[in-house]
């Protein structure tokens, strides 16, 4: 290994904070003019009258006020609320509207998150009748949803999505509901008329909503399952809002605990329902729908955390900059004056970590989001396809999805591999099977999707802490610029509802042993390789080689067990399984980073905008790749070390001293080999008594395979904090606007 | 009147004034420091323009927009994103450089030919629209260099409001000295309004109408002609960036249900239109109506406002 001295070379820098042309192309929407023209409208929304109302302290109130409502019209004004429809009913973007969703709450959250829960719940309300509505259902809740158009004369409707209750009942675990739907009235030959008993807590949009898609159990044995059902004011019975709940982050949105005794037609059911032997069968449990509705917007909810990072950077540089400005011996033109803050390492290099992390986050977020814009049309068809197939739904789909899973792995492995050297035509076809396609990108989002959500909010929530940090007192008072703590506050609200941690961690564990995936993973273990051969500074082989420390971790927990003989990789064994899908999802998000770096270089050339700069963008985001894969690797070092060796039973000397050699010993064979006594690590003194310690040393065999990768990971970090100081000089040099273009 | 106007807009993107604006001579001669790479806005008086030209567009059937912008393509395009998205217009886009250092004479000159060029524009329906000046170059003369190569005569600088009236005549209010207007009326088009800040507050963004405006947009880049302007043979002595803090400030007073308060002495104190004093008459540019063209009868601007600079 070469240690060899390597200074800071001086080269292209950050001229700029990177602007539009930049993201579209990293984000991969610089040929989408929908999108482009989205990202402007909610910006301005963002920076206008959402930052306005931050600044004249709407948040400090639970109440939903006349300021906070007319936010809503903001939203439909600037085309925000009709993201979420199809063009038939009022909406403006044609096919699958993920990145689209992404884009508009990554520039909410820009300023408040609140806003963007806002702005994002209305379409969770619509979500299960998008995902699982019968086509009357769509047509008639979309059209009154969309914004009304000059000329029109009808009221515009708003939802909810009510899933959780009061406590004891309904929150992470989505199984145990209280709520319950009965038949109340069911004349021969009629549609029946249902009756809904539902309490709701911590119900986002309820403070206005005119309908909510509520989850209820049945409470009937002449209804078959859970389902989901709309109710609308207006309906006979209770449709009350209740109470604002007393929340300390979001305030720009409404969020309540209603109650709901209301009698609806049977036609509410969402899905619809079919009556058999006298029952009615929901086409859809509630729990099936609440799966196809949180696998998308948890994507939102990710990245609107990886924008308070992002939206970090030029209130700190600005407050690090000026620190010590209009001092008495302060002088222009001196480092102090210039630099303030920005003169100690430290300060840059956790600023460096913060807009890591935000990059990372944001990759992540929109790569989880294209992967549903592309899983979205075939997830619709998903009947259709199985049926083609001969996959029967349900447990028996497994034994029929195993010959098919071997096509999708084998298709997975072909696509990686340059045309030249494949069977081209197996490859094709392979391509065009929809039921190959629909698995192999089905098996990627369904890791993605809690990723996202998890370590997005998670351990962003951890850094926009240190955000909060670098601003000193001014970080933790209202006024401070960028609105860093409450955004803070804010990221841990995003790290709990639709699911906390907890549920993420959960579903990772089962769909990251996924063989497709698996299948996927390796591959991008070789494209790293690769990667790294091409750009040496990227961090891709220091991530490479963390990926394959994780996957043989993950491997041996599956087949190991603990001390007293029991299995590791098990559902109930969190302790397990939970840390390894944070490792996981530290890996995802830095190669998400160093693939949109990859994009930067080979497109941005494309665009004469960036001829001045591109250079500069590419030196910071490489190397900002390069800390963030350090990262990874020393998190997944950690967490997969722990996870090999922690549940393993200490050697004691009792049991395990028949290997120790006792000092006569030694002494004699140093005489045959001069030099052994010191690498003797364990040894019994002259009367055969143990030193001082708890046991002798753990010995690795058997972990050899671990032990090589792990040691090959730590000379992998070669190279890692100079890129951190590269980084952190670039900070300095960076021009970064007069001020902010929000309100404080 | 039997046929709408024919609204013309010069305007381009300027470096958004938030941003760090730092001169520096270049090789190519000079500029701002990173200039590419700072987020551009339609500049800010221009962008008065076009609101009010959309708006009055829109209240006259029959009308059309256009929005002439000579400036760097790949930027003008990510200025689309957002303006296309407020007003309804058509582009004409010239590829060439938007710097402030350029030199007004030669972007008049190819500002001029470009809407020579326009197809179907109707040039006894021009209403040359534009900004009073830019906020890069603060020069204020290219609006009345383009409309002197136009042929147009009736010009008007710093408008607050042009009324179509229902006779077909203009009229036409302008800023001048002491917080005053001057009311002018024209008989019609052709003309040219270099406006201030006109009365329209920035429209909302919508995605929507940009969608539809983008279909002709993305072809108008697409063929824009290329030219050279810049500042050759220019020698700048010194360069100042705006100041940060303005000297505008608005005053908001009470509604008077009475007659706006007139000061013998004109310092200023009056709000809304008032007589001028007999020194601001040499700024008329617009002869053509008669004894009327003074309009010394409606009341002011309303809203209780008045600005100073
Ligand atoms: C502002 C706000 C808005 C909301 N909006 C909506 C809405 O519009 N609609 C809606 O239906 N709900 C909404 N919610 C509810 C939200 O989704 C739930 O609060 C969230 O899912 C957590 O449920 P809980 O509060 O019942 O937590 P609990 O179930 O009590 O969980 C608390 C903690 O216990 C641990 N835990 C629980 N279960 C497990 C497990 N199986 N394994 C390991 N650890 C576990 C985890 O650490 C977890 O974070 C909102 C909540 C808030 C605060």
């Amino acid at each position: 290994m070469s240690t060899g001295k390597a200074a800071v070379e001086k080269g292209p820098t950050l001229s700029t904070l990177p602007g539009d042309d930049v993201r579209q192309i990293m984000w991969r929407f610089a040929e989408r003019y929908d999108l482009q023209m989205l990202v402007q409208s909610a910006r301005a929304v963002a920076r206008g009258p959402v930052a306005r109302l931050v600044a004249d302290g709407a948040r400090n109130t639970h109440e939903w006020t006349p300021e906070k409502a007319a936010l809503l019209n903001a939203f439909d004004e600037a085309g925000i609320t009709a993201v979420f429809l199809e063009p038939e009913h009022g909406g403006f973007i044609e096919g699958p509207k993920n990145l689209a969703l992404a884009l508009a709450a990554l520039e909410l959250a820009w300023v408040d998150g609140g806003a963007a829960t806002g702005a994002m719940a209305g379409h969770l309300g619509l979500a299960p009748i998008h995902e699982k509505g019968t086509p009357e259902q769509s047509e008639l809740y979309m059209k009154r949803s969309a914004p009304v158009q000059p000329g029109e004369k009808r009221e515009q409707w708003r939802g909810a999505f009510a899933l959780t209750e009061p406590i004891p009942y309904v929150g992470v675990d989505t199984g145990v509901l209280n709520g319950k739907v009965t038949v109340k009235e069911w004349k021969g030959g009629e549609e029946p008329i249902l009756h809904v008993e539902k309490r709701g807590r911590f119900i986002t949009n309820m403070a206005f909503a005119n309908f909510v898609a509520a989850a209820v159990d049945t409470g009937d044995e002449r209804i078959k399952s859970s389902c989901m059902v709309i109710l609308e004011e207006g309906d006979p019975g209770t449709y009350d809002r209740g109470t604002p709940t007393k929340k300390l982050v979001h305030q720009l949105s409404s969020t309540n605990d209603p109650i709901f005794s209301l009698d609806v037609p049977a036609s509410r059911i969402i899905g619809g329902y079919t009556i058999k032997d006298g029952v009615i069968v929901p086409n859809y449990s509630h729990g099936e729908i609440i799966d196809s509705v949180f696998k998308r917007t948890r994507v939102t909810v990710g990245l609107m955390t990886a924008a308070k990072l992002l939206s970090a950077v030029e209130p700190v540089i600005r407050y690090q900059r000026g620190r010590f400005r209009g001092g008495e011996s302060d002088q222009p033109g001196t480092p102090r004056h210039d630099l303030g803050l920005q003169q100690k390492e430290d300060a840059l290099h956790r600023l460096v970590d913060i807009w890591a992390t935000g990059e990372a986050g944001a990759s992540l977020g929109f790569w989880a989001a294209r992967v549903f814009d592309e899983l979205d049309p075939m997830d619709h068809r998903r009947p259709e396809i199985f049926a083609k197939y001969d996959i029967p739904e349900g447990r028996r789909a497994l034994r029929a999805m195993a010959e098919w899973t071997e096509r999708a792995v084998e298709y997975v492995r072909l696509a990686a591999k340059p045309a030249a050297d494949r069977d081209q035509a197996r490859f094709q076809e392979l391509e065009g099977n929809e039921l190959v396609q629909y698995l192999v990108t089905d098996a990627l989002a369904n890791v993605l999707c809690p990723a996202v959500k998890l370590w997005n909010t998670g351990h962003g929530a951890n850094m926009m802490r240190e955000a909060v940090s670098l601003m000193g007192g001014y970080g933790i008072t209202e006024d401070c610029p960028g609105f860093l703590p409450q955004k803070w506050m804010d990221a841990q609200l995003e790290a709990t509802y639709e699911g906390p941690e907890a549920v993420q961690r959960r579903q990772l564990s089962v769909t990251m042993t996924n063989a497709i995936f698996l299948a996927q993973f390796e591959e991008w273990i070789r494209e790293m390789r690769r990667v790294a051969g091409m750009r040496p500074g990227s961090g891709a082989c220091t991530l490479a080689s963390a990926m394959e420390l994780w996957l043989w971790t993950l491997r041996h927990l599956l087949e190991a067990k603990d001390a007293a003989g029991n299995p590791l990789y098990k559902g109930h064994r969190q302790g397990v399984t939970f840390p390894l899908a944070d490792a996981l999802c530290w890996l995802l998000a830095s190669r998400s980073q160093i693939t949109d770096m990859i994009e930067l270089e080979e497109r941005g050339p494309q665009n004469p905008s960036l001829s001045e700069g591109l250079a500069g963008f590419l030196r910071f985001f490489t190397d900002l790749c390069h800390v963030q894969a350090a990262s990874a690797a020393g998190e997944v070092s950690r967490v997969c070390s722990s996870l090999v060796f922690g549940y393993n039973a200490h050697p004691s000397w009792k049991t395990d001293a028949g290997n120790v050699y006792d000092a006569r010993e030694l002494v004699v064979l140093e005489n045959v080999m001069p030099g052994l006594c010191s690498c003797a690590v364990d040894a019994l003194d002259e009367d055969l008594g143990a030193p001082l310690k708890r046991g002798p040393c753990v010995r690795f065999d058997g972990y050899e395979p671990f032990n090589l990768r792990r040691g090959k990971l730590d000379g992998c970090l070669t190279g890692s904090r100079l890129a951190k100081d590269n980084a952190a000089r670039m900070l300095t040099e960076v021009m970064i606007p007069e001020s902010l273009d929000y309100p404080q | 009147m039997t046929s709408g106007f024919h609204i013309v807009v010069c305007g381009s993107l300027v470096p958004d004034p938030l941003q760090t604006l730092e001169p520096v001579q270049g090789p190519g001669g000079p500029g701002l420091k990173n200039e590419m790479m700072l987020p551009s806005v339609l500049d800010p008086w221009a962008a008065h323009a076009l609101y009010e030209a959309a708006h009055l567009a829109k209240q006259t059937p029959d009308s059309r927009v256009w929005l002439v912008s000579l400036g760097p393509k790949a930027r003008l395009q990510q200025l689309m994103m957002s303006i296309a998205q407020k007003a309804a217009f058509q582009l004409v886009a010239v590829d060439g450089s938007a710097s402030g250092f350029t030199d007004c004479y030669d972007v008049a000159a190819v500002l001029a030919e470009a809407i020579e060029g326009i197809e179907g524009l109707d040039r006894s329906r021009l209403l040359l629209f534009g900004g009073r000046s830019s906020a890069s170059r603060d020069a204020g003369v290219t609006m009345q260099m383009v409309g002197e190569r136009l042929g147009i005569s009736e010009q008007f600088l710093a408008v607050d409001k042009l009324e179509a009236r229902s006779d077909g005549s203009l009229r036409v209010l302008e800023r001048v000295e002491g917080g005053r207007y001057l009311a002018s009326v024209c008989d019609g088009p052709p003309l040219v309004c270099a406006w201030s800040t006109g009365e329209l507050p920035e429209p909302p963004n919508n995605p929507q109408i940009g969608m539809q405006n983008m279909r002709a947009i993305m072809p108008a880049l697409q063929k824009a002609r290329t030219v050279q302007v810049g500042a050759a043979g220019t020698d700048y002595r010194s360069v100042e960036v705006p100041r940060q803090r303005r000297d505008t400030r608005v005053v908001k007073m009470r509604r008077s249900t009475k007659s706006p308060a007139r000061s013998s002495s004109g310092s200023g104190a009056e709000h809304g239109e008032s007589p001028l004093p007999s020194t601001h008459t040499r700024r008329r540019h617009v002869t053509q109506s008669g004894p009327g063209s003074l309009d010394r009868r409606s009341p002011g601007l309303g809203g209780g406002e008045r600005w100073e600079l």
